[in-house]
Formats: structure tokens, C-alpha cells, sequence
């Protein structure tokens, strides 16, 4: 197990990067504390494959250092530096049995047989696998043998960190969540570090304490689901987390309110200021389920036109023009969603501010 | 799934019918129906039962042939798939490497083989080939091909290793080409040895394409004729007389049509056999142990 | 065009895929075969299109029969999982295919690739090869390719299954309303009940090869005609919990009795299967006659803008819906309030004896 540092790391896949826009990674600098479970969240191209493979030692880095507990293991490969792997298909040693494979990475590190039986079938029993022991990996189901291939990394006692690459992908929808939670449970017992890449923000958000978000080859935000949901830090988190995606609206400040498209959201004293000072583009950001519709007007509310409404069986998604924008609503399911107008209120503490793209932090403390 | 939409699509598939009926099973049941009767001359021929097969199952000359042939087919196997194994193996994976290997390993594939033997037999020619020369002269060994049978016998191996080889290779890469690099990068973490990404991943990976290429190899070794024939005409003595050489000389030299027919069946039903078990053994690698 | 299907059955070897299905679809409607994998679902798209012949039944097109008829001569459009694109042909090239193909004049060529394109907003990338695209785009290059010769049967077979979320979340907002516009039948299958929710219509519910339930997609989403149909039309899947009737009270679970009143009342004596949704569980008290149960955390499954929580209680398992995001350890233990007015009465048997009012607000 280990901390894992990212030192300044930026990457390129061209020889001689000049501008931004030629690497793949901007520059990363954060810290993987040890034994947390991390996801890696982003759209494809986002850099997280990258980000994940520096990591893991299958690529270096253009630029920075990775430490793993202080020790500067950059130049070294995945086996040097001890981490695991679990990759989007399963990766199965086809000629052998369940416990050949679990056992492969230990008789490859010359461990005495009764060592091995012993942490093999420790691990077996934690995935449940021991039925399946004696039997061909190759002809399990798609979850077993995903199974199998964590376990190839949990039987190691030594491993610093296992990785996961969308390893769900090929599971059927109904079985996804037993394995999410098995990996929630392996977390608990085993106690690794784990860093799950994924662009699903179901998969990252159940699977992890710490989600970080990449876009654009740079890391967006790290935080907890809550955090992710309540206070994005990028507009563009507000965008991904969340569905439908968190709305925006541009504004203008007036005093202690928000104006937006002639109307006046009042907010959070002293948060207009904060607005004032960070200047340039601003907008305001709201999640559709905070933003409350009503037929009546009402003081801090804001006047739109109806524009359609999705029922989605537990809720409905009213899709509102305030102007030129458009913008949605989530109300529970049997609300009644007004014909043609309605008004739209901005509950002044889920209500953020954003200036260039960027979260202009306020209450964000206590989520 | 059906494709039952078009009936029509039948009479495109007819022309392979008429073609396979022409050339597989009207000279099949020709042969059949030779194999059963002795020709004496046009129109004038008698039913003898099986008493051409049982010649053609006690003829020593044929168990020596047979027994010749087997010896040969096996060490091709042997040296030919091992070898292409290992040189598929160092090939390059990638760059301007690849298909200039590529090119240079197909060149033996590309000509004619009676060309093959013709080109073996000036190479070898004790007088003025340049092994021949070369392994009288410099090394002192009296080699000569077509006095010496263990010589002449050892000289159409290494001409078929050196014509098919090839092949094993290029079918052998294709399938090392095609395993996912996340194997490696597994057994990477996983510590494994080279011998062992060797035993475990690339062998079982390359199962299909193994099967296909030994039974290619085999069906072909077994059926050899042009090289053999061009290079040494099956001698000295008969010590390079394949079974299909003797067949010829059944055939055409005696003009014995029934034991050749019958032979030829038997024949058949030799190399259908092999390459059943070859099939099934390779195969069975696939369920089975567990 | 109204296209309809009788008694279709598919039958392969020893597998039945698809068996007694009936159906039939007016022109300008948008239909949603709901199912899980497996369900027969791409089957019945392939009869339909004339892929595929049914073992038994009959396809009819405007009262004619079309059992068996290519499916080259009948107007057809079908959209696939994968994204198949012709790799050699430009995107333009991709879309004009089939409407050059029926010997279309260029110019109205141009025009109606041009108008699909603007459709899908890939106009800009015209002029590319499917594989510089990302994803989306080929799809949204194949869906062109269906759309732009107005087929007056447009076949879809989960299109968006293969996107990540927010590529899937926003081109089903553009899908839905371009099916609305068009007057062709569209069939679309799907596995998640929200997308059939979303896209609205009709739905015809599938399970193993049959057909279980079909109708309006709200209607059927709040009277499920079985258990099985609200397994299908719920995500997480409806929660089951065996319950007798006797003496004037149900017994949740054979543990928790609660009176029958409300929709419960008069319920004859019995084994049931109580149904309810993860939406109607809730954490917090909303009524004073809530029974409130404690039950042991398995796992938070966050899903965009909720949280599933998935609990076990008395050795049931069950999921409770939780707007937001918030995350639960597990094995914790948390109070979940239930209330019978929110449940489905189904028989032991699966089909249903009563739903609980919709409550309008």
C-alpha cells in the first residue's frame, strides 16, 4: 500500500510539445492518500487513460515525478512498482484454473506453496469465488471472471495500488451493482488504494470516497459525491455530474442580486460581493432539482415559458426558455407542472455563482 | 441466423455445386469404381471384389513408402512449427521492420514448385552447387545427393523446411498480432517470466492458428511430389519415393489402374484419419484438464 | 401506414425467442419495446424489418400481407447497437447512400442529406471518414443514414447503449423530437425505463420472448399489468415484499401488520406479492401512519441525480430512492419509512389485484 504523489506531471505524445493544446496531461499535482478509493471521471479524451498509465508505470511522463510513499518511482515499470491492474475485459490466463490464475502472481514471485493456498483462498472466499477453484477461468461468466483478475491483484500482499480500467463495461446492467458493491466491501476489508477509471458517473460516484474530475487534460475538481453535486468548482462538473446536468445562466449583478433576463434573484448576503471582486464572465449555476417551479409569481422567482416536460416515472423534467436560455427543472412525481408560464425561484443556498467558468466559493464548506 | 428473404440466391451457389461435382466427386467415384475391377483394355474389364486392396495392403514396397512418408511428415512438423513459432516470436511488432520481414519470409511462398526443386537441385550439385561445393570443399564432408540416400533424404527435408516455414511463421505472427496488449501488460504485473507469457498467453492464444497450420503442413507433406520429384526423381534407390511417387509410378510407369485406384483410396483415407486426430487432439486443448 | 404482426413466433433449434406476439402500430406513432437482454427484443426488430422470417404468424403492411417479403422491397430504415457506417464512404457519402441507391436526382440528394445532416448537427463534418469521428457522431451519422429516406418504418435497436451518459442524455432530447415530427411508425428498443419514460408513446413491454404488456408508456408505467412489468418498468427493479392477508390486517414481510385501509381495503384473504418502487420508500417520515422499519445499509448506488440505496431488511433486500447525492457506509443502519398507500397488490401468482392512486397534486 502507498501514498501516491503526482509531482508537477504533464504529458505529451508529440517529441517537442509547444503550445497547451499539444499535451495530453496540462499539469497534474495532487496526492493519492493511502487506502482511499478514488475514481477517475472524465469524457473520453480527457487525458484519464493517460493520467491512469503514469501511474501505473506504463508510461512516463514528458514531465514531473511519481512518488509512491516518498520513493521516486517515475522511470520504473508496473512489476517494479508493485501496482495491480484490472482492465476493461477481462484478462484471464485461459489455460489454467481459478486458482492457477489466483496463484500465478505469487508462484511467479517464488512464495512457498502453503503461503499461496492460504492468501488464495483467502481472496477466493472474499470474491466468492471458492466454488469456482477448481474450474477453467475461461469458461466462467463475464463478472466471475472480472472477479478473478481483481483477485490476481488482491492476493499480493505487497501491492502499493490497484487500478481499474471501466472494468464494468462488459457486465450485464443487473449484475453491475452486485460487483460495485463488492468492491465497496474489498475496499473495507483489504483496505488499498484503489483508483477507478471511468467516464460513468454512476460507476465513480458509488464506487468512490474521492472522485476526480478530468476535462480537458487537466484535473477540473477532486471531492466527494456531495461535493461534486452540490458545489461544483468548473462549470464543467456541473455539467457532467448530475442528470440533467446542472443549469446556467448568464448574469449580470445588481447590489446584493443576481438579474437575469430582466428578473432579480436575490442572493446570499455578501456573496454578490465576493461576485463583484472575482469579475469577469458571470454566470449563475442552479441543479434542476433545486430550482423550484410554481404557476403563482412570487418574490425572488424568475418568469419562463414552458417549453415541454419529460415524465420520468419518479419525477418530471420541465424544460423552461428564460429568454434566449434554456433551462430545466425537476419536480417530484405528481407536481403539477403549469400549461405555458411559470416561475422559476432560486433558493439562495443552492444557488452558485461562476466567473469565467469557475466556482466563486461560497457555503461550500459544509457539504 | 436464416437468410430465407431471397431463394433466388440457391442458383448463385449452383455453379460451385456443378464445380465440386466435376471436380471432387465424379473422379472420386471414378477412382471407386476402378479400384473394384481390373482394366484389361478398353471395354474389357472384370469385378474383382477386393483383391486389389488387400495387393496394395500387403505390399512391402507400398509399407516402406508409407512408412518413409510418415517419418518425413512427422519431422516437418517437428522442425517446421517449433521453428516458426520461434521466428514469428522476434519478429518486429512494429516500424518499417515489419513488412520488409514480411516480404523477405514470403519470397520461398511465391514460386512455382517445380522451380523449388530446380532451384535445389543447382544449389546442391556436389560439381557446382554452392552447398555442395561448399560442404565438400571447405568442411570435407563428401556430400553428394544423388548417390548418397541418408544425403538425398535430408536435402528434401531441409528444402520443405525451407519452402513452408514460411508459412507457419506468417500464420503463427497473425495470430501473435491479434492477442490484446493488456495480456502482456498483465502478466507484467504479474511477474511473470518471458517462458511463462510464452506457455500461458501467446500458446493458448495462438491454438487456432496452430491447428490450421499443422494440418496445412501435415496434409501438404504428406501429399509431396513436384520437389522430391524434380530434385532427386525419388531416389537413390527408393529412398526418396513418397507414397504419391509410388502411386505415380503405379498409375502412370505400370499402368496398374486398379491397385493404384485402390491405392489412392486408401491413401485418402489415410490423410483424412491423420488430420481428424490432429484436429481433435488440437482442439480438445480447449475443454478438457479443467 | 399501419403495420401489424399476429401470433409471430420465433423458434430456433431448440430456443424459443419470440413467442405469440401480437402488435399492431398506427403511422406517426413512436413505440418503445422495453425488455431486458434477452428478452427477444432485437428478434422481433429483425421480423419486423424482414430480416428474418417468423417460425409462425404473419406480418401485414395496410391489410397486405408481408410475411416474408425482403426486406430490400419494403420501406425499411433500421439503426443498430454498433455504429455501422460504411468505413470508406465520407459521412456525405454514408447518408446519400441509400437515396442514391434508389436512383434519387442529385440535387434532391444534396438537399435531403444537407436537411438530415442539419438534423443531427453534424453538418460540419460532412465531408469526414467515419473513423475520424468519436462515437456520437457515428451514430448520429447512422441515424441520418435511417432517417433520410423517410422509411415509413424506422427501426431502432438500443442506438444509444453504446454512448457515454451525456452524449445518451443529450441525443435523446434531439431523438425524441425529430421522431415526433416525422409520420412514419418508429420502434425503438430499449432496457432502461427511463429512456422509454422519456421518449414517451407507446410501449410494449417484453419478458423471455413474449410480449406482457403493451399500451400507453405512462399508463402501463402506473398500472403494471404483473410483477413482471413493473420488474421490467422500474429502475432499481420494483421492490417485492411477500405479504399475507389475513384477519383484517396485511402482513408485510409476514413480520409488519399494517391495517387494510386505503386501496387495501376489502382485500380478500391471501398471499400477495406487495410492489414498490424505490421512489415511494422514503427516509424521512411524510405521514403520521408511516410504519418505520430499520434496515442494514448494502450499498449507495449513486446515480446522476439520486441516490439508490440498497438495504437489506429482515432478509429481504430492497432500494430505496434518495434525491441528491449522499453517500452511506456500509452495514450502517438507517430508518426507511413505508407506507402501504403507495403499494401495488399483485397476486402470488404475479398478476395484478390493485395499484395505488396517483396522487395529482
Amino acid at each position: 500500500m502507498a501514498r501516491i504523489n503526482l509531482n508537477e506531471i504533464a504529458h505529451s505524445y508529440r517529441p517537442d510539445p509547444k503550445e497547451p493544446k499539444d499535451y495530453a496531461l496540462k499539469r497534474i499535482h495532487n496526492v493519492w492518500d493511502d487506502g482511499g478509493a478514488y475514481a477517475l471521471l472524465g469524457p473520453s479524451g480527457c487525458g484519464k487513460t493517460t493520467l491512469l498509465n503514469i501511474i501505473s508505470g506504463l508510461l512516463i511522463p514528458s514531465e514531473g515525478r511519481v512518488l509512491f510513499d516518498g520513493k521516486d518511482v517515475t522511470g520504473l515499470a508496473p512489476e517494479q512498482r508493485n501496482i495491480a491492474q484490472v482492465f476493461q475485459f477481462p484478462v484471464l490466463y485461459d489455460t489454467m484454473s481459478v486458482y492457477e490464475n489466483l496463484a500465478f502472481p505469487l508462484k511467479n514471485r517464488k512464495m512457498d506453496s502453503a503461503s499461496i493456498d492460504k492468501r488464495v483462498r483467502e481472496v477466493a472466499d472474499a470474491l466468492d469465488l471458492t466454488p469456482f477453484l477448481k474450474k477453467r477461468a475461461s469458461g466462467l461468466a463475464a463478472d466471475a471472471k472480472q472477479k478473478i483478475s481483481l483477485g490476481r491483484g488482491l492476493v499480493r500482499s505487497d501491492v502499493a495500488a490497484i487500478l481499474f480500467d471501466e472494468p464494468l463495461t462488459v457486465i450485464d446492467p443487473h449484475l453491475k451493482w452486485h460487483l460495485r458493491r463488492k468492491l465497496k466491501e474489498i475496499h473495507d476489508r483489504f483496505k488499498l488504494t484503489l483508483i477507478y477509471v471511468t467516464h460513468d458517473q454512476v460507476e465513480a460516484m458509488t464506487f468512490a470516497d474521492q472522485v476526480v474530475v478530468m476535462y480537458d487534460g487537466e484535473i477540473v475538481q477532486t471531492g466527494t459525491p456531495q461535493e461534486l453535486f452540490e458545489c461544483p468548482e468548473h462549470a464543467f462538473v456541473g455539467y457532467f455530474i448530475g442528470s440533467p446536468g446542472m443549469n446556467f445562466l448568464p448574469m449580470t449583478l445588481e447590489g446584493n442580486m443576481a438579474r437575469i433576463n430582466g428578473a432579480s434573484v436575490s442572493l446570499p448576503p455578501g456573496y454578490a460581493e465576493m461576485a463583484h471582486k472575482a469579475g469577469g464572465k458571470l454566470e449563475l449555476g442552479i441543479r434542476p432539482v433545486y430550482a423550484a417551479i410554481s404557476d403563482a409569481p412570487s418574490d425572488n422567482a424568475v418568469k419562463a415559458a414552458v417549453v415541454g416536460v419529460d415524465d420520468q416515472g419518479d419525477s418530471k423534467i420541465v424544460t423552461l426558455r428564460l429568454g434566449e436560455q434554456i433551462f430545466r427543472s425537476k419536480t417530484p412525481e405528481g407536481a403539477r407542472v403549469p400549461a405555458e408560464v411559470c416561475y422559476v425561484s432560486f433558493p439562495p443556498e443552492k444557488t452558485k455563482l461562476y466567473s469565467n467558468g469557475k466556482l466563486i466559493k461560497w457555503g461550500c464548506d459544509s457539504v | 441466423m436464416s437468410k430465407w428473404e431471397d431463394n433466388k440466391a440457391w442458383f448463385l451457389v449452383l455453379p460451385v455445386f456443378l464445380v465440386v461435382a466435376f471436380s471432387a466427386i465424379i473422379p472420386l467415384m471414378t477412382v471407386v469404381n476402378y479400384s473394384v475391377q481390373d482394366i484389361l483394355g478398353p471395354g474389357d474389364r472384370v469385378f474383382v471384389g477386393d483383391e486389389w486392396y488387400r495387393d496394395v495392403l500387403t505390399d512391402f514396397r507400398l509399407h516402406e513408402a508409407l512408412w518413409r512418408q510418415i517419418v518425413y511428415s512427422f519431422c516437418v512438423l517437428a522442425i517446421e512449427v517449433p521453428l516458426g513459432i520461434g521466428v514469428a516470436l522476434t519478429l518486429p511488432k512494429k516500424g518499417w521492420g515489419v513488412s520488409a520481414c514480411l516480404v523477405l519470409l514470403a519470397l520461398p511462398l511465391l514460386i512455382p514448385w517445380n522451380v523449388v526443386g530446380t532451384i535445389w537441385v543447382v544449389f546442391s550439385r556436389p560439381d557446382i552447387g554452392l552447398t555442395g561445393v561448399t560442404l565438400n570443399n571447405l568442411f570435407g564432408i563428401p556430400y553428394n545427393f544423388t548417390a548418397n540416400p541418408v544425403h538425398s533424404w535430408l536435402t528434401v527435408l531441409i528444402m520443405d523446411v525451407w519452402h513452408w516455414t514460411p508459412l507457419v511463421i506468417l500464420l503463427c505472427y497473425a495470430g501473435l498480432r491479434a492477442i490484446p496488449e493488456a495480456y502482456y501488460q498483465a502478466a507484467k504485473i504479474d511477474g511473470a517470466s518471458r517462458f511463462a507469457v510464452f506457455r500461458y498467453i501467446q500458446l493458448p492464444k495462438m491454438r487456432g492458428v496452430l491447428l490450421i497450420a499443422v494440418l496445412l503442413r501435415f496434409m501438404d507433406s504428406f501429399m509431396i511430389y513436384t520437389e522430391p520429384f524434380v530434385l532427386t526423381g525419388g531416389g537413390p534407390g527408393n529412398s526418396t519415393t513418397f507414397l504419391s511417387q509410388y502411386l505415380t509410378k503405379m498409375a502412370v510407369g505400370q499402368f496398374d489402374l486398379g491397385p493404384a485406384a485402390a491405392f489412392s483410396l486408401v491413401y485418402f483415407l489415410i490423410i483424412l484419419l491423420f488430420s481428424y486426430i490432429f484436429y481433435t487432439v488440437i482442439s480438445s486443448f480447449d475443454k478438457g484438464e479443467a | 401506414m399501419a403495420f401489424s404482426l399476429s401470433n409471430v413466433d420465433k423458434i430456433v433449434g431448440k430456443e424459443t425467442y419470440l413467442k405469440n406476439v401480437s402488435l399492431t402500430f398506427e403511422s406517426g406513432s413512436q413505440n418503445v419495446i422495453l425488455g431486458r437482454t434477452l428478452a427477444g427484443k432485437t428478434t422481433l426488430l429483425r421480423i419486423m424489418a424482414g430480416l428474418d422470417k417468423p417460425t409462425k404468424g404473419k406480418l401485414m403492411e395496410n391489410g397486405a400481407d408481408v410475411t416474408g417479403v425482403s426486406v430490400r422491397k419494403r420501406s425499411v430504415a433500421m439503426v443498430y447497437q454498433q455504429f455501422v457506417n460504411y468505413p470508406s464512404l465520407s459521412v456525405y457519402a454514408n447518408i446519400a447512400s441509400p437515396l442514391r441507391l434508389a436512383g434519387m436526382a442529385k440535387a434532391e440528394v444534396d438537399r435531403r442529406v444537407r436537411e438530415t445532416a442539419a438534423m443531427l448537427h453534424i453538418e460540419p463534418l460532412l465531408n469526414r471518414l467515419p473513423a475520424e469521428l468519436s462515437g456520437g457522431q457515428q451514430q448520429r451519422t447512422a441515424i441520418a443514414r435511417a432517417l433520410v429516406k423517410d422509411a415509413q418504418l424506422l427501426l431502432l435497436d438500443e442506438p444509444l447503449v453504446n454512448l457515454d451518459y451525456k452524449l445518451r442524455e443529450e441525443l435523446r432530447v434531439e431523438l425524441q423530437q425529430i421522431f415526433k415530427a416525422r409520420d412514419s411508425i418508429v420502434v425503438y428498443t430499449t432496457t432502461e425505463p427511463t429512456e422509454a419514460l422519456m421518449l414517451g408513446g407507446n410501449i410494449v413491454v417484453m419478458h423471455e420472448g413474449r410480449v406482457l404488456q403493451s399500451g400507453p408508456t405512462a399508463e402501463v408505467y402506473h398500472n403494471p399489468a404483473s410483477i413482471s412489468v413493473a420488474a421490467v418498468f422500474s429502475d432499481p427493479p420494483i421492490n417485492r415484499i411477500e405479504t399475507r392477508v389475513k384477519g383484517g390486517f396485511a402482513e408485510l414481510g409476514r413480520i409488519l401488520s399494517v391495517p387494510l385501509d386505503g386501496h387495501l381495503t376489502g382485500l380478500p384473504e391471501g398471499d400477495y406479492i406487495f410492489g414498490v418502487r424505490s421512489n415511494h420508500l422514503f427516509l424521512n417520515r411524510q405521514h403520521e401512519r408511516d410504519i418505520k422499519i430499520t434496515a442494514k445499509v448494502e450499498l449507495a448506488e449513486i446515480n446522476g441525480s439520486e441516490t439508490f440505496i440498497h438495504v437489506i431488511y429482515n432478509g429481504a433486500p430492497l432500494v430505496v430512492q434518495e434525491e441528491g447525492i449522499h453517500q452511506r457506509k456500509l452495514g450502517s443502519e438507517i430508518d426507511i419509512y413505508v407506507r402501504a398507500r403507495k403499494f401495488y397488490i399483485f397476486d402470488a401468482k404475479g398478476p395484478l389485484v390493485r395499484a395505488p392512486r396517483i396522487e395529482a397534486a
